[in-house]
Formats: structure tokens, C-alpha cells, sequence
């Protein structure tokens, strides 16, 4: 078996969500790998390209960019609401799981949450692959019949006059949650904004806070 | 298909635990998992509905337990066996014992066009509408063996067209390889006590997107 001896990564050897037979999970993937290598089904360089972009290039600081100019631009936050595709994409944030995008805006009276319950789907081109726990059973589950006591317990509770509305993604459209700006951020730049927005946000489980002063 | 994958509103799974900081992958073998599956998708043999519907039939008590990508694993075997691209045998030794055909693989200078393809799912055939915003529908009470991305908890459901998303290719049919069935999606509110009863708080609300053939006048 020709294999890449890079593969001997350390991380190889963390334990899974559940404590799953990864030795197993390990080889299987590995001869799967030699296999369709062999077959010349697969380049292994672009195998390496493609966990690289959405390593390293493809991030929830694309969707920061977003939000921040949203905040800052009167005129791109309406074009971000009325076709978010198109407005994503003049920051050139496009393409997979992202092509058909749709932003919802959370105000005053309004918290909006966005969650898979099929699968997992969620927007990469604005924020990456989707953290475990989006893709949890326990999410996935909850969201859509207890989202306030969901949102409660991970420290974000609604106040009762608030609507929560909740956003399954069922189809091929995408959801980008449009957090509030929080108070204390007036007079910013889109550059510092974009330091505050958070990809929990972006989906709805967080609010976009300023840190206190003196904290990190 | 009722499948466990469909776990809009069920209980016990326990808290949500964010974890600080988290890698984008948590082993190297979730890395190579994530783009073989992207890459051998590129191959042409199969779509994403496919995809997704080869880890749903996962059986119930291996999908609960396995992590994503052991899902994502399992499903890319599956459907290499079933499109002949590779045998049992062959996927157990990492071996190959035959010629896969002539195949041409995603290669570095594809990726641009693979990744930033503006075109997804919506398609420009024109079809007429069967609903406008603001439209009363009832989602179906369907109970495929085969794909479909109407969630249990909304069949049999009455809500409100919010928004036509234009057309765009029904993965229940494209999923079991019926063709593309280009249709109009819509994003469906449904009232949260109208999902989840009396307990629910009046004024929330579950938005659904679903296909002309998932909704009736209501």
C-alpha cells in the first residue's frame, strides 16, 4: 500500500465523538484512499488542495466581512437582504453549499436561529464547514421544537417579547443570520466590527457582544 | 424515508455542547474522508441528493452511533459498490482487483470551478407556480421509502407561503434517480404550536423549504 507517510499524523490517534472504533474508521479510510488512488479515480494532490481551502481559506471571517458592512452600509445591507447571493459575492465569497444564499436579520423584536434537521447542511462559502455540534443529534433534534430553551442553555435567552423564528434548511437555499450591532461598537470600523462577529452568531445561538474592557 | 437521520423534534439527545475553539477537522482520516468524498462526487457517477441519501440508509443503530464523517465514510462506500467503481473486497484490502474504467479524477486546477460554481441546485426551466406568498398550503402527508427532505415533523402540517424561492431541482426525485423534476421551492412558515401543540409560545414560528410536490392548498 503506497502510502503517504504524512498520513502518520498525530492527530490520528484523538479518541472520536463516541469513543468509536477509530483504528478501524483509520484503515478503512486509508485503504479506500490507496484504492481509489490506484484506480485513478482520485489525485491525492487535490485530495490535499481541497481539505487546505477549507482549512485554511474558507472561514467564518468571510461571513464577518458580511455582517460588518451590513452594519456600516445602509445601502449593502438592503442589497443583502433583498438578494444575498449577489451581495455576498461582490466580497467573491461564492460557490459551494453557498450558491443560493439568504439572510435573515435579527432586530429588537425578532431572533432568527438557522439549523439542518436531515443532515448538516449550512453556508461554507461565508462560514466554513459546520462545528460538531450543528451536526449533533442533540441540535438537530432541539432547535426546531425547543429553540428558546435551547438558546437559554447555551446563554443566550429570549426574552419573551421577542419572536423566534427558526430556519430549517431543508432545500438548497443557505441561511447567514444578520446579528444586531451591539451597543458599545458605534463609531467602529468595518474592519474592528468584523473582529466581533462571531460564527455563532451567524447562526443564531449567540449574540454579538463588545468585550468589557481589560478582558481579552 | 422515516429514518433516524430525520430528527426534527425528537427528545433525549441531550445538551448541545459548543466546543471552544474547535479544529475544522479532529483526525487526519476526517480530512481525507471529507475530500475523498468531494472528489470522488466530482467523478460524475452520482449527485448530491444521492449522497445524502446513501447516509440516511445507514442502519439506525450505526448512524446514532457514528461520528459525521464515519457517516460520510459509510455513504461513499456504499455508493462506489453500487455504481461498480469498487467491490467490497477491494474497499476491505485497499487493493484493486480491476480496471475502474475509463475515469478522468478531480485534479488541483479543477477545484476553482468545483468550489466556486455559482449554479446549485435552481435551474432556468420555466415552470408555473402552484403558490404565491401569503398562500394557506398544508404540507403532504407522505411517508416515502426513498428520499425526501419533507421532515416528518411538518407532514399533515398547515402554513404559510413566505416566499418563492424560483425553481429548482426536487431531490426526492433526483435523489432515487427520477431526474431533476424542476419545480418551484417555497419557504413555508409553520406556526410553532401548530407543529409542537399548546406548549409551544404563540408568535414563534419553524420556516420549511419545501417543493410544489410537498404542498397542497390548504
Amino acid at each position: 500500500m503506497a502510502t503517504d507517510p504524512s498520513h502518520l499524523h498525530p492527530s490520528d490517534h484523538e479518541p472520536g465523538e463516541h469513543g468509536s472504533p477509530l483504528t478501524e474508521t483509520q484503515l478503512r479510510v486509508r485503504a479506500l484512499e490507496s484504492l481509489l488512488v490506484e484506480k485513478g479515480l482520485v489525485d491525492p494532490a487535490a485530495l490535499d488542495a481541497l481539505i487546505d481551502t477549507y482549512q485554511n481559506k474558507i472561514g467564518p471571517r468571510n461571513g464577518a466581512k458580511v455582517v460588518a458592512r451590513a452594519w456600516v452600509d445602509a445601502a449593502y445591507k438592503r442589497r443583502l437582504l433583498e438578494d444575498a447571493s449577489s451581495a455576498i459575492a461582490e466580497f467573491g465569497f461564492v460557490g459551494r453549499q453557498g450558491e443560493d444564499m439568504l439572510v435573515v436579520e435579527n432586530n429588537p423584536k425578532v431572533h432568527n436561529l438557522v439549523v439542518c434537521t436531515l443532515c448538516s447542511c449550512y453556508p461554507w462559502p461565508v462560514l466554513g464547514l459546520p462545528p460538531v455540534w450543528y451536526k449533533s443529534s442533540a441540535y438537530r433534534s432541539r432547535a426546531v421544537i425547543d429553540p428558546r430553551g435551547l438558546l437559554k442553555e447555551l446563554g443566550t435567552p429570549i426574552p419573551e417579547d421577542v419572536e423566534v423564528r427558526v430556519w430549517d434548511s431543508t432545500a438548497e437555499l443557505r441561511y447567514l443570520v444578520l446579528p444586531e450591532r451591539p451597543p458599545g461598537s458605534e463609531g467602529w470600523s468595518e474592519e474592528r466590527l468584523a473582529r466581533l462577529v462571531t460564527r455563532d452568531a451567524m447562526i443564531g445561538v449567540a449574540k454579538v457582544r463588545v468585550p468589557e474592557e481589560g478582558s481579552p | 424515508m422515516n429514518g433516524v437521520h430525520d430528527m426534527g423534534g425528537m427528545h433525549g439527545f441531550g445538551p448541545v455542547e459548543i466546543e471552544q475553539n474547535e479544529p475544522i477537522f479532529h483526525a487526519r482520516w476526517e480530512e481525507r474522508t471529507f475530500a475523498l468524498t468531494l472528489a470522488a462526487a466530482a467523478l460524475g457517477r452520482w449527485n448530491l441528493d444521492m449522497s445524502r441519501h446513501a447516509r440516511e440508509q445507514m442502519p439506525p443503530t450505526e448512524y446514532l452511533r457514528a461520528t459525521y464523517y464515519e457517516r460520510w465514510l459509510w455513504g461513499l462506500r456504499k455508493l462506489l459498490v453500487e455504481r461498480g467503481l469498487a467491490s467490497e473486497g477491494e474497499l476491505r484490502t485497499g487493493r484493486a482487483e480491476s480496471e475502474a474504467g475509463a475515469a478522468r479524477p478531480l485534479r488541483v486546477e479543477d477545484l476553482p470551478r468545483l468550489l466556486q460554481n455559482r449554479r446549485g441546485a435552481r435551474v432556468d426551466d420555466v415552470v408555473a407556480p402552484k403558490f404565491k406568498a401569503g398562500d394557506l398550503v398544508r404540507a403532504r402527508n407522505l411517508n416515502p421509502i426513498g428520499h425526501t427532505r419533507l421532515p416528518r415533523y411538518a407532514r399533515g402540517r398547515q402554513g404559510v407561503i413566505e416566499r418563492d424561492h424560483g425553481v429548482f431541482v426536487f431531490a426526492d426525485a433526483n435523489a432515487m434517480g427520477m431526474g431533476k423534476k424542476p419545480q418551484h421551492v417555497y419557504s413555508v412558515r409553520f406556526r410553532a404550536r401548530e407543529l409542537w401543540g399548546p406548549d409551544a409560545r404563540e408568535g414563534d414560528s419553524v420556516f420549511v423549504d419545501l417543493w410544489d410536490d410537498h404542498l397542497d392548498p390548504a
